[in-house]
């Protein structure tokens, strides 16, 4: 063991490496450990209390991670067939879905059009796209629920997909310029000379090649649909037309009474998959977050 | 005729114009029109009711500065940001260092990664309302799981440091309300800032940090030395973020304590949504919320200096 001290002993050098990396990996994988487990604590408390019965949630002092009766599926039978649940996912995909064919519509267009700008005047539209991204929904609900009153479209998913694109396209236009710009004009060159007109050269040449940047888009857009908050919570109050972000803290809890078992599951079923999506998107998500400083 | 018709189409200058104006004109109408009517409406006396235009000048601004309440809100919502914003910059170092270390290329070791990126993004990627649920029964009065912990821990329960209460009562105390409140967007934020960072530090070009180890440099002179200046950029879009996210975030306080116990956890997105939607006041509610505006404007002149300061490098 005198090694450890005696540094340039024979052999014992090699000893002390191997040492310090068996340490150096402990406390390694010691740190990860510990930031995964604050970072997933609340879900893993979800897992566990979900199939928890009443007497086993509800007993003071005791541990809240045991199981002493049977792990119950009531409360998830409970969920689907006793509350809207079924009916706030409807409506998250279906205006999910709307949202996501607008801001495509609106920003594939407008993206290709700053990418080709050339010079200064290209760079500084699409740096104020990328502001205008940054205007919290806090600053515009006021006049805008005003809006939507005097339109009719109040407690109407309308709304929500007339609003949404207001945060989508500008991080959509902003996304979809770098990847127009690694797309090199002549290209579309070579395809107007094959006698294609501009429009046909952008559809069927520049589109095809865009493909990555239009699904982190439509990744990208849908999850901003299920996250968002505030407009939905000003928006529409109506129980049946409610969205997932709203209808499950508001409408699950029925005054001062919570049905814990059902709330923290409904959150955990949403969690899961969306943890999925962005796993798999994370990389790609990332680069329209580095303001393009990143190539990935 | 087909000639012109031709020439039209072909015309690539407008097509950019064709192209940008349909999100130009959304962008105008959803975003700028009702910024327009957000100052309209907070000099006048606009209610849900009555939308007509009565011009009142600063009177509405001059009123809200006067409540003790609204103060608590702008004090909150800053100290809420800053204390967030340091803590998740710091935890968000920390990880990316970890994460970013050489590992041996096993394939348990790249599953075992894979699993724990999923669970350290999960934060970042779950709806925050529906995160924030999760934390109401964390701090749960009676039945936290927190509490437990430190009752085994024997830090909480009679005869302990935090005794004799089995409770600590999370949401209910002034300090405490708050101290989960900024925890909260720390947990929330740290993904984002950490996976930012990691791009910074990938980013960084090899042979710069093997010319440091040659040169003699140890870690935590490599840490400081190099790479931490290297990524200050993509360090400080990272903060902006933060700050932006945290700053106009209503979500939080709405479901943990409304800006309870009284007034402690107020912030400006709730008061504004107090005043302005559950009261009904339109025209204080627009006066509240552009409290933010400023805060926004001065963060939106830092990006652009340093988007430049970028290119011309």
């Amino acid at each position: 063991m005198a090694s450890l001290t005696a540094g340039p002993a024979p052999g014992g050098g090699a000893r002390r490496l191997r040492v310090m990396r068996v340490l150096r990996g402990t406390f390694y994988t010691t740190a990860v450990l510990f930031f995964c487990l604050l970072a997933a604590s609340p879900f893993l408390v979800m897992g566990v209390v979900t199939f928890q019965t009443d007497q086993d949630l509800y007993k003071r002092g005791a541990s809240p991670f045991d199981y002493e009766d049977m792990p119950t599926l009531e409360h998830l039978d409970n969920l689907f067939n006793d509350t809207r649940y079924l009916s706030f996912v409807r409506n998250s995909t279906v205006t999910g879905i709307a949202v996501v064919v607008v801001t495509l519509a609106l920003s594939l267009p407008a993206a290709w059009a700053l990418a080709r700008l050339t010079g200064r005047r290209g760079e500084s539209m699409g740096i104020l796209m990328f502001i205008v991204y940054l205007v919290p929904p806090t600053l515009l609900f006021i006049p805008l629920f005003r809006i939507i009153v005097q339109l009719g479209l109040r407690d109407n998913l309308l709304s929500l997909i007339l609003v949404y694109p207001s945060i989508s396209v500008p991080f959509s236009t902003w996304l979809l310029m770098g990847f127009f710009k690694s797309i090199p004009p002549e290209l579309e060159e070579a395809a107007l000379v094959d006698g294609f007109n501009r429009y046909e050269a952008f559809w069927r040449v520049v589109l095809p090649l865009a493909r990555p940047g239009i699904i982190s888009v439509v990744v990208f857009t849908f999850t901003l649909t299920l996250h968002e908050f505030i407009y939905s919570l000003v928006f529409i109050s109506a129980s049946e037309a409610r969205t997932l972000s709203t209808g499950v803290p508001t409408e699950l809890i029925r005054g001062d009474v919570f049905f814990w078992q059902p709330l923290l599951a409904s959150a955990l079923l949403v969690a899961i998959p969306v943890g999925l999506v962005y796993n798999l998107f994370l990389d790609r998500l990332v680069q329209g977050f580095t303001l393009g400083a990143v190539k990935g | 005729m087909n000639a012109i018709m031709s020439r039209w189409i072909d015309d690539s200058r407008l097509m950019g114009i064709v192209f940008l104006a349909p999100a130009t004109l959304y962008i105008v109408l959803l975003v700028g029109l009702p910024f327009v009517t957000a100052l309209l409406f907070s000099v006048s006396t606009a209610t849900v009711g009555d939308a007509s235009f009565n011009y009142v000048g600063l009177r509405n601004f001059a009123n809200v500065w006067q409540t003790p309440a609204f103060r608590d809100a702008l004090v909150n919502t800053f100290s809420f940001t800053v204390i967030a914003q340091i803590c998740t910059i710091i935890l968000a170092n920390i990880l990316a260092q970890l994460l970013t270390t050489p590992l041996p290329q096993r394939r348990s070791g790249r599953i075992g990664m894979w699993i724990a990126r999923m669970l350290l993004i999960l934060p970042w990627a779950t709806p925050l309302s529906l995160s924030v649920v999760g934390w109401l029964w964390m701090f749960d009065s009676k039945y936290s799981p927190i509490d437990y912990i430190f009752r085994e821990l024997a830090l909480l329960g009679p005869g302990t440091v935090w005794g004799p209460a089995n409770n600590l009562i999370w949401l209910g105390k002034p300090l405490l309300a708050k101290a989960s409140i900024i925890f909260v967007h720390v947990w929330r934020m740290t993904p984002l800032a950490t996976v930012i960072l990691m791009a910074g530090l990938s980013s960084i070009p090899t042979d710069l940090l093997d010319q440091a180890e040659v040169d003699g440099s140890r870690y935590f002179r490599t840490l400081f030395q190099v790479k931490l200046p290297l990524i200050m950029p993509i360090m400080l879009i990272s903060l902006l973020f933060g700050f932006i996210f945290t700053f106009g975030d209503l979500t939080v306080v709405y479901i943990l304590t409304r800006g309870g116990p009284i007034t402690h956890t107020l912030t400006l997105p709730m008061y504004s949504f107090l005043v302005g939607i559950d009261g009904g006041n339109l025209a204080q509610g627009a006066a509240v919320s552009l409290f933010i505006f400023p805060v926004l404007l001065l963060v939106a002149v830092v990006l652009l200096r340093t988007a430049s300061r970028a290119e011309v490098r």
